[in-house]
């Protein structure tokens, strides 16, 4: 099955999700020292889906975008992308998932300072060791489909909070990830400055068929995404469509 | 429009007296808006009415006769669906919400479902509204997002009350 019919339209929530999951949790439970962050949270997200997960402060929900994507290891409890056991990878096995499957998207762009915002795209894929020329050209291809074409000459420093997240989303997108993780990607920009981010970043997406899991408690963001997923207490409280709660 | 749905809330909790049920009211919900006398008992009419409650027999108390009512099997079933589906998000509706809330913690009900129900049904709304501001005209964009900041004004209260649904249940129970 295809991303794009795997992927399901806005306002299919009450429907079940007819793809099997590209992207699985299933009880993952996760501490801080004494202090258990997720307490047995299973979610799935289907290709091509845009999910947002909920929820209030200290709920878990950052912590679970951290275990879907490879960051954390869960205490206990299964991650399953594609079919393999994220949690049960090594170290090394788990950097490179994250560097060719995964794109990511923070609250502040974490742009390297030193660099442009052109060398800042083309990174990663030269990480991924793509031809240097081939590698600029598509970075450059990025800027300009994200409208700050004309940035690419300038470092972090010089760039508006907007113009930097856009960089980021350009990073994040370059190298085609199968899923795009977003912890607050408009948290730090204003209203009308992080809905065009935001709408950025679902198109793209979108037009890429790149699954996203988007962590906000932001509801305007949330209704970006095609289905929302609420965390309370470390467990995800509405794993199905709500219909079926 | 929830003055009904609160007087057969009351009812399910165990039969009652207009007097009681207007007391009981005021208490919860009338706060600084008490509900006349008048529509007590017009409300408790129309129920009868529709047999959602029944009266009984007229009895003698130190005033005048007084008839105590008790919610049917039918108004116990609007009761539930009114309380397990969610309102239509529309701006104004805290007050209704807010006597959802209480209800439900009132007789024991998943209230937190309740509200995880709403939450979903106004994100739902939320992504409407999105649409028509990215496809519609500027005059639909703005008014879309007039809906959007009342449904975003809802949602906050929805997640506050969420947090403190432990402390207001010790509150409402007896």
């Amino acid at each position: 099955m295809s991303m794009t019919q795997a992927r399901q339209r806005p306002g299919s929530t009450a429907e079940p999700s007819p793809a099997p999951a590209l992207l699985e949790g299933r009880n993952i439970a996760r501490s801080f020292g004494q202090t258990p962050a997720l307490r047995g949270a299973s979610l799935g997200v289907s290709s091509g889906e845009v999910v947002a997960i909920m929820g209030p402060s200290g709920s878990g929900k950052s912590t679970l975008l951290h275990c879907l994507a490879g960051i954390f290891r869960p205490d206990s409890g299964e991650v399953r992308y594609d079919g393999r056991r994220v949690d049960q990878m090594g170290e090394a096995e788990r950097t490179k998932l994250r560097r060719t499957d995964f794109g990511f998207v923070f609250q502040f762009g974490q742009l390297v300072p030193e660099l442009t915002a052109l060398d800042n795209v083309a990174l990663p894929l030269l990480f991924n060791r793509s031809g240097r020329k081939a590698a600029y050209r598509r970075a450059m291809s990025w800027l300009e489909r994200l409208d700050i074409g004309d940035m690419g000459a300038r470092r972090s420093g010089e760039l508006s909070g907007g113009q930097a997240q856009r960089v980021a989303l350009a990073r994040a997108l370059v190298t085609r990830p199968k899923v795009l993780f977003a912890d607050e990607p408009t948290g730090s920009l204003d209203s009308v400055t992080g809905e065009k981010v935001m709408n950025l970043l679902v198109d793209s997406a979108r037009q890429e068929g790149t699954t996203v899991v988007l962590v906000t408690h932001d509801a305007r963001v949330a209704a970006c995404a095609e289905r929302e997923l609420i965390v309370r207490d470390g467990v995800v409280v509405n794993p199905l469509p709500t219909a079926e709660i | 429009m929830s003055v009904p749905v609160s007087l057969l809330g009351l009812l399910q909790r165990e039969p009652s007296y207009g007097y009681e049920l207007k007391r009981e009211y005021d208490a919860y919900f009338g706060r600084g808006k008490p509900l006349p006398f008048g529509q007590v008992y017009a409300t408790l009419g129309r129920l009868a009415r529709d047999n959602k409650v029944v009266a009984g027999g007229a009895e003698p108390g130190d005033g005048p006769d007084r008839r105590r009512y008790a919610i049917t099997d039918s108004g116990s079933e609007d009761l539930e669906r009114w309380l397990s589906e969610p309102l239509e998000p529309e701006p104004h509706l805290q007050t209704a919400l807010f006597t959802k809330v209480v209800l439900a913690l009132m007789l024991g009900r998943p209230a937190e479902r309740y509200l995880d129900v709403q939450r979903a049904a106004h994100v739902q709304r939320m992504r409407e509204l999105n649409n028509l501001r990215r496809t519609g005209t500027v005059v639909e964009a703005l008014l879309a997002d007039h809906s959007m900041f009342h449904l975003e004004a809802d949602l906050r209260w929805i997640d506050l009350t969420s947090a403190r649904l432990a402390v207001l249940a010790e509150e409402v129970s007896r």
